[in-house]
């Protein structure tokens, strides 16, 4: 196990220098932090490797911490098929969280980071599709978020619900929405 | 009708055509659920596919946020609910590793071997459905037939049918009933021959052939891509179970062949799922020959209830000890995991930030069929509307689990 900890360790450091940040192994996952401007490229790196071949991604989800600073995360969890290693990578993100789209890297990333986007208002920048996925078009709030109401916002339908207005969007009813993936691209 | 068309068209142009917006679902049979697909039709070639999910959005994840983690089990049974066994498994799995405990032996064998009952439940209903879908309905009826002797082994053990939430974090909620083992035998003798009476009874039907080889190839770069896993990521060449390359429980102490089919057509992903059913049965024989006596609950008094219910009623500690787990649950230290399995429909991974009390801060669920589903945008030559169906049937999507 140490010897591959220190093999991706080394290739990472390698070409990226300091950015990434290893955050050591547990329960089978080597865990990395890495800046989101970076993610691409590390993600490109980690699959395209001849060494590495992180080919297959398992997962992307979002995290909210709230009221840590900085309060949201993306987090990536990577297989390679050929190594059987799992890699997990860590993105610590402002507010309002913005990170780049993996959906060039594979296309498998679509779904996921329209479901995080959907629950924690994580905007993929460069997401063919950036629309809810669960929610409906037109449902204001992500209801992930830690502070998002469990009883909902306070009307004369819900007596018992949380003080305050729920968080809005602004550009999410005006955004135009792209086309959905194209099934026959010949005819 | 032809006459009208023809007085509608004025002389020398060509016949007005448009693309027609179909809704297929939520409410359709071959949907296998709340699934609607947003469907661009030329004729009957489909043009763009858009599915719309989340119609049975329960919000697991944040539900979990504040459940005990035993009352998690539950939830989990509702994720793909046609095989609750291996979604408690995978759950119980990802806790136990952030506490750094294991299950005792027996009860690895008996959270294997539901696994595996659940897994042949689960292949049972899509290789009888995906020929229902064409128009073949006596294969269904058939697997159903099978389906209830499992449900019938799985009420034996757990009193109930469906959601079984059996595991517990640590074992298993009981040991297994008297009586239940000629039970499974009978069953594990009976059912190899069965797969071979559906097999009869489809691969050399003609119209099952026509409608389901060379129909929705994916090639094995392709599924890589689009994150399959499963049965559905090995008929397309990819061998990949997690069972064998990742062992968890006691699959490294068991023998079976691991399915795959290099076409990565409609027919592939229904053989691997017939084949897989019979490796199952080997595994649950070699779970019924080498399961060995023993506790099956780890002797936890924080995290497990004491099997010996007398050490309760006499000593002061024991008691404090299970009133603090009912009403509390049991703290799991800080940390994260990501743990995953082989679940019938693919990976089921767990990913559970834990923040030192007894209930997840985070617990994000990796489910297959949501990554499956996705694979309608990457299916190349599905160029009819009926081939559709036939390749959302094959990729076996359980919208429940697509949901959460």
């Amino acid at each position: 196990m140490s010897a591959e900890m220190s093999l991706i360790r080394t290739l990472i450091s390698e070409r990226f220098g300091e950015a990434i940040e290893a955050l050591g192994f547990s329960h089978g996952v080597h865990a990395f932090a890495s800046p989101p401007d970076l993610i691409v490229e590390l993600c490109r790196f980690l699959k395209e490797h001849p060494a590495l071949r992180f080919n297959f991604l398992s997962d992307v989800c979002g995290v909210d911490h709230y009221p840590e600073t900085p309060r949201y995360e993306a987090v990536y969890h990577l297989y390679s098929l050929p190594n059987k290693w799992r890699i997990r990578i860590k993105c610590r993100l402002g507010d309002p969280p913005r990170i780049p789209s993996v959906t060039g890297v594979w296309r498998t990333a679509n779904w996921h980071e329209r479901e995080a986007w959907d629950m924690y208002g994580i905007r993929f920048e460069g997401h063919p599709d950036l629309r809810r996925i669960y929610m409906w078009e037109g449902f204001e709030g992500f209801p992930q978020r830690k502070d998002f109401p469990l009883r909902g916002y306070r009307d004369k339908l819900n007596p018992f619900g949380a003080e305050g207005p729920p968080p809005t969007e602004p550009d999410l009813a005006t955004r135009e929405i792209p086309q959905g993936g194209r099934l026959t691209p010949e005819r | 009708m032809t006459e009208v068309t023809e007085l509608e068209r004025p002389e020398g142009e060509a016949l007005n055509t448009r693309e027609v917006l179909l809704n297929l679902g939520p409410q359709h049979p071959s949907t296998h659920g709340v699934l609607r697909l947003v469907l661009e039709l030329d004729g009957e070639y489909v043009e763009r596919v858009d599915p719309h999910i989340g119609y049975l959005h329960r919000g697991t994840e944040k539900l979990a946020e504040s459940f005990t983690y035993t009352q998690i089990f539950p939830l989990t049974d509702r994720l793909d609910y046609l095989c609750p066994p291996s979604n408690n498994l995978a759950f119980a799995l990802a806790v136990e590793k952030l506490l750094g405990i294991e299950a005792p032996i027996r009860a690895q064998y008996i959270r294997v071997m539901m696994a595996e009952l659940a897994r042949i439940s689960g292949h049972l209903l899509i290789t009888g459905a995906l020929p229902m879908d064409l128009g073949a309905m006596t294969a269904l009826l058939y697997a159903m037939r099978e389906r209830e002797m499992i449900m019938d082994l799985l009420e034996m053990i757990t009193g109930a049918r469906m959601h079984t939430s059996f595991c517990r974090v640590g074992g298993v909620r009981e040991d297994l009933p008297d009586g239940f083992l000629p039970k499974i035998r009978e069953f594990c003798d009976i059912f190899p021959n069965r797969i071979r009476d559906y097999e009869r009874l489809l691969e050399n039907n003609r119209v099952f052939l026509k409608r389901t080889e060379g129909i929705g190839v994916i090639s094995g770069e392709d599924a890589v891509d689009l994150g399959l896993s499963g049965p559905n990521l090995r008929a397309s060449g990819v061998d990949w179970d997690i069972r064998r390359d990742e062992p968890y429980e006691i699959y490294d102490r068991l023998e079976f062949n691991v399915v795959t089919r290099p076409e990565g057509d409609c027919y592939a992903r229904w053989r691997c799922r017939v084949e897989e059913m019979r490796e199952s049965i080997r595994i649950i024989e070699q779970c019924l020959d080498q399961m060995p006596e023993g506790p099956f609950q780890v002797d936890m008094p924080t995290i497990a209830f004491p099997v010996d219910k007398e050490r309760v009623h006499c000593s002061m500690e024991a008691l404090i000890q299970h009133f603090d787990l009912s009403a509390y649950g049991f703290a799991v230290p800080r940390g994260e995991v990501y743990s995953a399995i082989e679940a019938p429909k693919g990976e089921l991974g767990f990913y559970i930030i834990s923040d030192g009390s007894p209930k997840p801060f985070r617990m994000k669920v990796r489910a297959p069929s949501f990554v499956n589903l996705q694979a309608l945008f990457g299916v190349s030559n599905a160029r009819y509307l009926a081939d559709m169906i036939a390749v959302l049937g094959s990729l076996d999507p359980v919208m429940a689990e697509v949901d959460k």
